[in-house]
């Protein structure tokens, strides 16, 4: 129930996200590199891309979880394999909160 | 979670004939595993348009190249399909559409909003 719920509050965190970005996307000229990283060092859009990170993340495992669980029935495989997308989806977390940190703070 | 249950192992699941809301929903399942492959690429690309003018310059470069289009538009579709389908699970999470009749229209609604918004979206790139 927890994990279905998570999934749930992520995905629509991740749609109102999506939608924003489309709508930036359509309304907005080519950037150059300065304005975009202006853009993306504000602490508002710092903290949203966080929470879209932290949201993607989330939503990826219990999905790739769902996934597995349902198709591979094999216990010791699954087991496996489930820890290798944990590590890969932690190891992408940290990368993306390095990369906003970078940019927040120089 | 992880007890082995006697369930019923003869299912040829290409010999049965699946119905328009089982292919919406395995086709969810098979764009988020796609868009789950693609987050490194994703992130290794925003990190670099980042890090210096040169590196968001090859950004560019990476994104607007011929290869990045075939492969922009496999993302794209997956993208898009897993939004609507998505947002069909939503909307039956909280009771809309339950009903079958309505279930099989939202179900093809969805493959026609993925056709529209997808169409937009190669045009938008190639023009």
């Amino acid at each position: 129930m927890r994990a279905w719920l998570i999934q749930r509050l992520s995905a629509v965190y991740l749609s109102l996200f999506l939608l924003y970005v489309l709508f930036w996307w359509l309304t907005t000229d080519r950037l150059s590199y300065t304005e975009w990283r202006q853009l993306i060092g504000q602490p508002f859009m710092a903290v949203a891309l966080g929470l879209f990170f932290s949201a993607l993340l989330v939503h990826a495992w219990v999905g790739m979880r769902d996934v597995l669980v349902d198709y591979i029935p094999h216990i010791g495989l699954r087991f496996f394999i489930l820890i290798g997308v944990a590590l890969f989806l932690l190891a992408l977390g940290i990368w993306a909160a390095l990369i906003l940190v970078a940019v927040v703070m120089i | 979670m992880l007890t082995k249950t006697a369930r019923p192992k003869n299912l040829n699941l290409l010999k049965i004939r699946q119905p328009v809301t089982a292919v919406v929903s395995i086709i969810h399942r098979i764009s988020g595993v796609i868009l789950f492959l693609t987050l490194p690429v994703m992130i290794y690309w925003f990190a670099e348009s980042l890090r210096s003018a040169e590196d968001f310059a090859e950004a560019q470069a990476f994104f607007s190249s011929n290869w990045m289009l075939l492969a922009g538009a496999l993302l794209a579709w997956a993208l898009i399909h897993h939004f609507f389908a998505g947002l069909r699970f939503l909307l039956l999470d909280i009771d809309v559409g339950l009903e079958l009749k309505t279930a099989r229209a939202t179900a093809w609604l969805v493959f026609a909003c993925v056709a529209i918004v997808f169409v937009a979206y190669m045009f938008g790139v190639v023009i």
